[in-house]
């Protein structure tokens, strides 16, 4: 798809992805594209391929054919502008919550920081995801839902162009993940983040997201897109949402039933 | 190679679950369970002297109580203490060369795939070897003095250093390794801030296991043509027919043989777990 107006922030064109020995690519001619401060989110039946186009988006996989670019440059490699968060928080077992937050800003293809300004990224953002009691902690000391938000304020502190999140509200009770959805508003209005995030929650889709993605099939291909103007917080417009709700449902469903 | 690595995680199983909780009541009783086991090897080695050694002959110089006799002799002098310190010295030199090879080696062969494929057939060759047996060679290549005890003991020492290092960099957590990628690490960073810091718990492990080594493998060598060193001085306790010194001598590298298996526990303990 083409955005008129301003230039895109991220755009992929004519992904594909295939893996060596497996017949069928998990994805096929997939476009999308992103604005600064847009949040796309991408939904799909399981093993549609979703958590490989994020990497792929993170420059963490070269795609079969097709291109991935942020402002306008093709991207190759992992650049030090996206930050991506996995499922799986991967905190560092040895170094406390906050240096694990701090973890890579002074590397070297990372854009340069003084310590100072680093130690102070990094406490805004462990304060942000409302973890500062607990900034001296180990990972074996914090729960799931602590290393959830402990490895999204470690993407938080690189202040990225573009955030990748995989399924990152997945260990988080209601209230919390209610939190951390308007803390990622927050991000993306005082950054002009564009973020695209992976997620099975079409509730989280629909309140957080500018436009849903909807990938089905095998291989993977979009299935579907709708655009929400809503203003946020979005928590009362339940007509309109609860429309686009059954739609992306009946979708789903058919991408579903068609990919078994 | 493989198969090591699973021998190397069993033992390091065996000794996470041998170490006593720090449950105090349970704890209370290993350690009454432990004094008693040590107790009946006091009373078995009295039993046998006093039941088999003929009274006022040789066999009787064997025994506990002339041991401790000597023992208490040989702390209030001079001596021993020099004897111990040339002994620790050289498992600590030992250590220190067996650590500078074997960590960067076992680092590229658990990188490294090719290397890993190359080296290991060497590898389980060499560390099969006993490393008393390259005494003679070591003393005609490096002459008499601690030259060949250092290159026998660091010998020793490697393997099990080297192994667990790479067993380390295998078991090294796949999420760590996606995340240096994503922050677009150099090659040098992922080594500095992942692979190291995470190997660490499985390098402590082999240190653990290559003490155990060293200071079985120091006694012998020290048989060898030095003057100092608590091999040594077995040897010269039994020239001068000194054998209640060489129990006393027995008791002493037994303990201090247990002290320091201790200190690296606990050293494991504290580092070992990353966190």
């Amino acid at each position: 798809m083409t955005q008129a107006g301003p230039s895109p922030l991220l755009a992929a064109r004519a992904l594909s992805l295939a893996y060596p020995g497996v017949s069928r690519p998990v994805l096929a001619s997939f476009d999308l594209s992103l604005l600064p401060g847009e949040v796309v989110t991408v939904l799909g039946p399981s093993g549609v391929g979703k958590s490989s186009l994020l990497r792929v988006l993170a420059g963490l996989q070269q795609p079969t054919s097709g291109v991935v670019q942020i402002d306008g440059a093709p991207v190759r490699d992992v650049h030090p502008r996206v930050a991506i968060a996995f499922q799986n928080p991967g905190l560092l077992p040895w170094l406390s919550l906050e240096r694990n937050v701090a973890f890579g800003l002074d590397f070297k293809h990372q854009p340069h920081l003084s310590a100072k300004e680093r130690a102070a990224r990094v406490e805004r953002a462990v304060a942000e995801v409302g973890l500062a009691h607990a900034r001296t902690l180990h990972p074996s000391a914090l729960s799931g839902g602590m290393a959830q938000r402990a490895s999204l304020a470690r993407c938080l502190a690189r202040q990225p162009k573009v955030l990748l999140l995989d399924e990152p509200f997945g260990a988080l009770d209601e209230i919390t993940r209610a939190e951390m959805q308007q803390l990622l508003l927050k991000v993306v209005r005082d950054f002009g983040t564009a973020v695209v995030l992976i997620t099975h929650d079409i509730d989280e889709a629909l309140l957080v997201s500018d436009r849903v993605v909807l990938i089905g099939g095998s291989p993977g291909r979009e299935a579907g897109q709708w655009r929400i103007d809503l203003p946020h917080p979005r928590g009362e417009q339940v007509a309109e949402l609860g429309r686009i709700r059954v739609e992306i449902v009946t979708r789903l469903r058919q991408a579903t039933s068609r990919l078994n | 190679m493989s198969d090591i690595a699973g021998e190397l995680r069993e033992s390091e199983v065996e000794t996470a679950v041998s170490a006593p909780r720090a449950v105090p009541g349970r704890q209370d009783a290993g350690l009454l369970l432990g004094l008693t086991g040590l107790g009946s090897i006091l009373l078995l080695w009295w039993a046998l002297i006093h039941f088999l050694a003929a009274p006022g002959g040789l066999g009787e110089r064997f025994s506990p109580l002339a041991a401790f006799a000597s023992l208490r002799d040989l702390v209030t002098g001079s001596d021993l203490f020099l004897h111990v310190a040339v002994s620790l010295k050289r498992i600590l030199v030992a250590l220190g060369f067996a650590l500078l090879i074997g960590v960067p080696v076992g680092l590229l062969v658990g990188l490294n795939r090719t290397f890993e494929a190359a080296t290991s057939p060497a590898f389980q060759f060499l560390r099969m070897i006993s490393p008393l047996s390259w005494m003679p060679i070591a003393v005609m290549v490096l002459g008499v003095g601690d030259t060949p005890i250092y290159f026998l003991l660091t010998f020793a020492a490697v393997w099990p250093i080297l192994l667990n290092t790479a067993a380390g960099v295998r078991n090294l957590d796949p999420a760590w390794l996606q995340l240096s990628r994503s922050l677009a690490a150099t090659r040098w960073e992922t080594l500095l801030h992942i692979v190291i810091p995470g190997v660490l718990g499985h390098v402590l492990t082999g240190v653990r296991l290559a003490i155990g080594i060293l200071w079985i493998v120091l006694v012998p060598c020290e048989m060898l043509g030095v003057s100092a060193g608590l091999g040594y001085f077995i040897l010269d306790t039994r020239d001068r027919l000194a054998y209640s010194e060489l129990m006393a001598m027995v008791l002493v590298i037994g303990a201090l043989g247990f002290l320091l298996d201790w200190t690296t526990r606990m050293l494991h303990r504290h580092w070992g777990h990353a966190g």
